[in-house]
């Protein structure tokens, strides 16, 4: 399978991808190009021209700063997995991303702006409160990670902008994140990840997010609202993770891989398997 | 859409050479048909089988998936740069010792995918070795044997006298 024909430009700096951006209006953006590549072979995508920011080091690396760690748009799944200073529920939702070629290539960055609504990442920023911050010729703007993926390969990204970086909040409690993957491709048939406290014995907080169900990463708020100062044992959990369908409501998508049916009846177990990993971590 | 051929240096194996390539050519096909090193397979072509693997500045990637006129400033290795004159890599050695592969369609990217793995793993347990190649299918079913490969190359690395005496002993 060969791609359709496009030319190929290099940006060694975010002002030359702007540039170029403006250049080539319809050139599509590469970094890792693993969603990229595929869809070009594919004929799904035929931009005529890429623009190559795989290589602007202003967009790589991981930073810690205080209550909140920086992940650079560029930063790669295996080097997010190996991480020290970022949320268990994220670490080791990107060390189960595909496999270790894909890891070793594809970036965060990438994965979030192509939106797959079987995809690890988005459920796991949800989760977590990050923000996704967005660079464009105009300067720079953020966005909650609940507000970002808006639908079905959709995001609030707008024409000329790229993800910049994600601040991850590592101040939110114990962390998790639980999948049925496809075993061929080990995208999340059903993913959610999990965020708690636990104060005084009960659970004071509580974030939870599913992927893989509906067209984009969806917050669990009924799933939350029945955890809020329960104590965090096998009955609450599973009860609360029984309220997944009322966030669900008629969404639940289905295809060859899984039913809408399956999906939405096996969805309680995956909830409560990140719940009770993150109680067990929120210590 | 003209499209135009970009003068591209790739350093394979530690060896240099400069292509004229399409923007759209892979690593995959300018190893296989630039260059004729038809080590490396091309089987799906997408990203799901690992036939393609190589090691770019030593970490496990699908040649399929890459643009070759990206990986100019790379060190790329390939299957046909294991060996060291005469003399196989060790997880070469082990997968003829362990008898991992059947067909042998899919062995280049497995013995790459596990060179990632040793790279940065000198002395991995059966479960990493096992991760290192979820991304390699085999359609033979050889897994249970490639496991054994991959223990067998990681003892002969940790401890080469006595992985060697070992193996006389079968």
């Amino acid at each position: 399978m060969y791609p359709p024909k496009f030319d190929y430009y290099r940006a060694n700096s975010l002002s030359e991808a702007f540039s170029l951006m403006q250049e080539h209006g319809g050139a599509k953006v590469i970094a890792g190009g693993h969603s990229l590549i595929p869809s070009l072979k594919l004929r799904l995508a035929d931009p005529g021209a890429l623009i190559d920011i795989g290589r602007i080091g202003e967009l790589k690396g991981i930073t810690a700063n205080g209550n909140s760690t920086r992940i650079g748009a560029l930063t790669t799944h295996a080097i997010v997995a190996a991480a020290k200073n970022l949320p268990q529920g994220l670490t080791e939702a990107a060390g189960w991303i595909g496999d270790p070629q894909v890891r070793n290539r594809g970036t965060v960055g990438g994965n979030i702006a192509h939106a797959d609504p079987a995809s690890d990442l988005p459920t796991v920023f949800t989760a977590l409160g990050a923000t996704i911050n967005l660079t464009g010729p105009g300067g720079e703007r953020s966005v909650a990670a609940q507000d970002f993926f808006t639908g079905l390969f959709e995001t609030a990204l707008q024409e000329g902008e790229l993800v910049s970086s994600i601040d991850v909040p590592t101040n939110g409690g114990g962390s998790a994140y639980a999948k049925l993957f496809n075993p061929a491709s080990r995208y999340a048939v059903v993913g959610c990840a999990a965020q708690v406290k636990v104060e005084n014995g009960v659970c004071s907080a509580a974030s939870v997010a599913v992927g893989g169900l509906t067209s984009h990463a969806t917050k669990a708020n009924a799933v939350e609202a029945a955890l809020l100062g329960k104590p965090l044992n096998e009955a609450t959990i599973a009860a609360a993770a029984a309220q997944i369908s009322q966030d669900l409501g008629d969404d639940v998508m289905g295809d060859l891989h899984a039913s809408a049916d399956y999906r939405r009846s096996i969805a309680p177990i995956y909830v409560a398997q990140a719940l009770t990993a993150a109680a067990s971590r929120a210590g | 859409m003209s499209s135009k051929r970009l003068l591209t240096t790739l350093a394979i194996n530690g060896i240099e050479h400069e292509l004229a390539l399409e923007p759209r050519r892979t690593l995959l096909d300018a190893l296989r048909h630039d260059l004729q090193l038809t080590g490396t397979k091309k089987v799906c072509d997408m990203g799901d089988c690992g036939a393609c693997t190589v090691l770019v500045d030593g970490r496990a990637m699908y040649a399929c998936l890459l643009l070759a006129v990206d990986c100019t400033d790379r060190q790329i290795t390939t299957i046909e740069g294991l060996a060291q004159a005469d003399e196989l890599d060790p997880l070469q050695q082990a997968f003829i010792e362990a008898d991992a592969f059947q067909c042998g369609f899919c062995t280049a990217g497995q013995i790459m995918s596990l060179k990632g793995l040793l790279n940065e793993t000198p002395a991995p347990n059966d479960d990493q070795i096992l991760r290192a190649v979820t991304g390699n299918l085999c359609r033979c079913g050889a897994y249970r044997n490639i496991l054994k490969a991959g223990r067998l190359a990681a003892d002969q690395v940790a401890h080469p006298e006595e992985a060697r005496h070992a193996d006389s002993t079968h």
